[in-house]
């Protein structure tokens, strides 16, 4: 056996060191990875999606939209105002409503209601909404996200907990809003 | 006295050994014809990139990083601190030359050729370099945590979640949760304070160190080709034929600009103040007109002016495109002229990415595509349009207003520029054409049907018919006498 081909001790150990430094490496990734991921691998259950009310039937108005204010499902100690969201609500008739998101469907900047021409819009890219929530014109390719609600016990409540995003989200994951009646 | 200090710098490089390695960095013998002041904006990115640091530093000391007390203790670092203003606009436009100086610096390399060979990496760095200067002013108007923060990071994540499968991940990932809240801005500090600048100091020590090992490119002549066989050792017989030493012969330049450069920022700081904070980061509050710091300006217009069809490819497509391109730069061109008089598409590159930016920033300095939320209740319908007009057409403008046409359409220069402006409406639309269009929208105009009656719908036409100059006769379908047989009569009439 030549000299070139033999594993001296030390070059052994050295390789054993490596080795014995990636085992460990690997060791230590896995639970840094899986809080890295943290936020993300929560959410895969959606379990941060929770019912919240926004107020009593008889504050909405009949065939009138109004700005009703609700607070994330989910508060962390230091979230200050921020989990202080605010949305339209806008009541058909009797039981029935529509809930928009404040974000527009383009970027998600805050729409407002204007009652006297029956538009949302938007401040930052011109995007339009008609009264039910689907697109007027403007950049949006949609028309405004709607959170799932029923009404309970006289209260009107929504299922929030999430940001609306044009890309598919869990809870406003239906790409238009239903026909207004 | 001298003796002393030279013994004490002697007892510490004895130790040390750094002097021998920085006076052959210091004297490294440089072209004499890049002591130029074209040559000075790389050192200048770096002096301010260093005033970043210690400013930000200092921002530190007082700034709180949690969503519920992070603006509160810029309005602190504004008001009580003694000079914290002043650091605060030190930071706002140091950040605000840096994205400057580090785009002139790509623009003065690009077109003096100096990226070719054997400079590629130096290139390719700098381009991570550009993004990270990017990132840090991005993150950097997030710690700033108001309302323009807040919803920054909602069109972030609108962005972000457009990318296909993977979207609300990254969104998920981006914020640290579900919803933009104290989680996000945590994550950002730690991405404005410890990620991104440990990068770039690393990157920008490798830069350097290349600018020093591979040395300054000279300066380009029409004519003198850059071959990978030749190019080395012509640079080193320029250098020993016609070089000097970098330190004194060229760096007072690099000085006297950091110096200028500094002292620019000092007096933006103390004439125009600091950025912000503007209103809470409250999400209730909606009367808001959220918009990004002036670097990305020309991307608040892009996504206004891109058809919505194109939008989302261009945004997930176009970022891969131009970075590729940026660092495939080099390689595709790594030989060949490096005077910018010989090319002809560089210079044209530079000035259509140049004219293009400006045009954008210009229009999102007045944001003519969106529409003025208070136009309809703030500015009255001026009083010459009213002139001599019926009470029909009066009460149209009436309508014209209260049903906020006004956000979007202009009279007498005021109001919304989102639609046309109406000054003359009358001399380009028929009455048909009129109620056709206030009915069923169209070009981009919602549609009024159903949220004007038939009577509003008739004194708003009437207004509108009344806005041509004087003595231009409105706009009227020929045929319209005929079909309505008015005009059959006058034809029998004139027959007889």
């Amino acid at each position: 056996m030549s000299d070139e081909n033999m594993l001296s001790r030390r070059g052994l150990l050295m390789k054993l060191g490596i080795l014995f430094n990636g085992l460990v490496a690997t060791a230590i990734a896995v639970p840094i990875v899986r809080f890295l991921l943290s936020s993300v691998t929560r959410g895969r259950s959606n379990a941060y999606l929770s019912w919240v009310a926004l107020g009593r039937v008889g504050e909405f108005p009949e065939g009138e939209t109004r700005l009703a204010t609700f607070r994330n499902p989910y508060v962390m100690p230091t979230d200050g105002k921020t989990v202080d969201t605010a949305c339209w609500v806008r009541r058909i008739a009797g039981d029935q409503f529509q809930v928009f998101a404040i974000n527009c469907a383009h970027l998600g900047c805050p729409v407002r209601w204007f009652p006297q021409s029956g538009l949302f819009m938007c401040p930052c890219h011109g995007g339009a909404y008609y009264r039910d929530g689907s697109r007027a014109s403007g950049p949006p390719e949609r028309g405004l996200f709607e959170y799932p609600h029923k009404v309970e016990n006289g209260l009107v409540t929504i299922q929030a907990g999430e940001l609306p995003t044009p890309g598919l989200s869990a809870a406003l994951s239906r790409k238009e809003p239903p026909c207004a009646a | 006295m001298r003796r002393v200090i030279a013994q004490i710098g002697d007892w510490f490089d004895q130790r040390l050994q750094l002097a021998a390695p920085v006076r052959e960095v210091a004297e490294h013998p440089v072209p004499r014809s890049t002591a130029s002041w074209f040559y000075v904006f790389g050192s200048a990115a770096l002096v301010v990139f260093l005033m970043q640091l210690v400013t930000g530093i200092l921002l530190a000391f007082v700034y709180v990083p949690s969503a519920s007390e992070a603006w509160s203790s810029l309005q602190s670092l504004n008001h009580d601190v003694t000079l914290g203003w002043f650091i605060r606009a030190m930071h706002g436009w140091g950040s605000n030359f840096m994205v400057a100086i580090v785009l002139i610096h790509m623009v003065q390399v690009f077109l003096f050729g100096a990226y070719k060979f054997p400079r590629e990496l130096t290139w390719i760095l700098g381009v991570f370099l550009l993004l990270m200067t990017l990132g840090m002013a991005f993150s950097g108007q997030v710690l700033r945590f108001d309302q323009d923060a807040y919803w920054g990071l909602g069109i972030g994540a609108s962005i972000a979640s457009r990318v296909p499968i993977a979207g609300p991940a990254i969104v998920k990932l981006m914020l640290g949760g579900p919803i933009i809240a104290g989680a996000t801005l945590s994550r950002f500090f730690a991405l404005h304070v410890f990620v991104i600048p440990g990068m770039l100091i690393g990157f920008v020590c490798l830069h350097v160190l290349m600018v020093v090992k591979l040395g300054i490119n000279e300066w380009p002549m029409p004519g003198r080709v850059v071959k990978r066989a030749t190019y080395t050792s012509q640079y080193h017989e320029l250098t020993k034929k016609d070089g000097a030493p970098f330190v004194p012969y060229a760096v007072w330049k690099d000085m006297f600009f950091a110096a200028f450069i500094l002292l620019a920022v000092a007096a933006c700081a103390l004439y125009f103040g600091p950025f912000g904070p503007t209103g809470r980061p409250d999400p209730t509050i909606i009367q808001t007109v959220p918009k990004p710091d002036y670097f990305f300006l020309w991307l608040y217009a892009l996504l206004s002016l891109l058809p919505p069809s194109l939008e989302t490819p261009a945004l997930l497509i176009g970022p891969v495109i131009v970075i590729t391109g940026l660092i495939l730069l080099p390689f595709l061109s790594g030989e060949g002229e490096k005077s910018w008089r010989r090319r002809p598409i560089a210079v044209l590159t530079v000035l259509l990415v140049a004219i293009t930016l400006g045009t954008f920033t210009h229009l999102a300095g007045f944001t003519p595509w969106s529409p003025q939320m208070n136009a309809w209740s703030g500015d009255p319908v001026p009083a010459k349009f009213l002139h001599g007009t019926s009470a029909l057409e009066r009460q149209g403008a009436l309508v014209f207003q209260s049903k906020q046409c006004r956000n979007c359409h202009s009279l007498g220069e005021l109001g919304g520029q989102r639609g046309p402006a109406l000054d003359t409406v009358a001399v380009r639309l028929t009455q048909d054409q009129l109620i056709r269009q206030v009915i069923q929208g169209g070009g981009n105009m919602p549609a009024y049907g159903k949220n004007l009656s038939p009577p509003e719908t008739t004194a708003l036409v009437a207004f509108l018919e009344t806005l041509h100059p004087a003595g231009q006769a409105p706009a009227r379908d020929a045929s319209r006498d005929v079909a309505l047989g008015e005009g059959q009569e006058e034809h029998a009439s004139a027959q007889r």
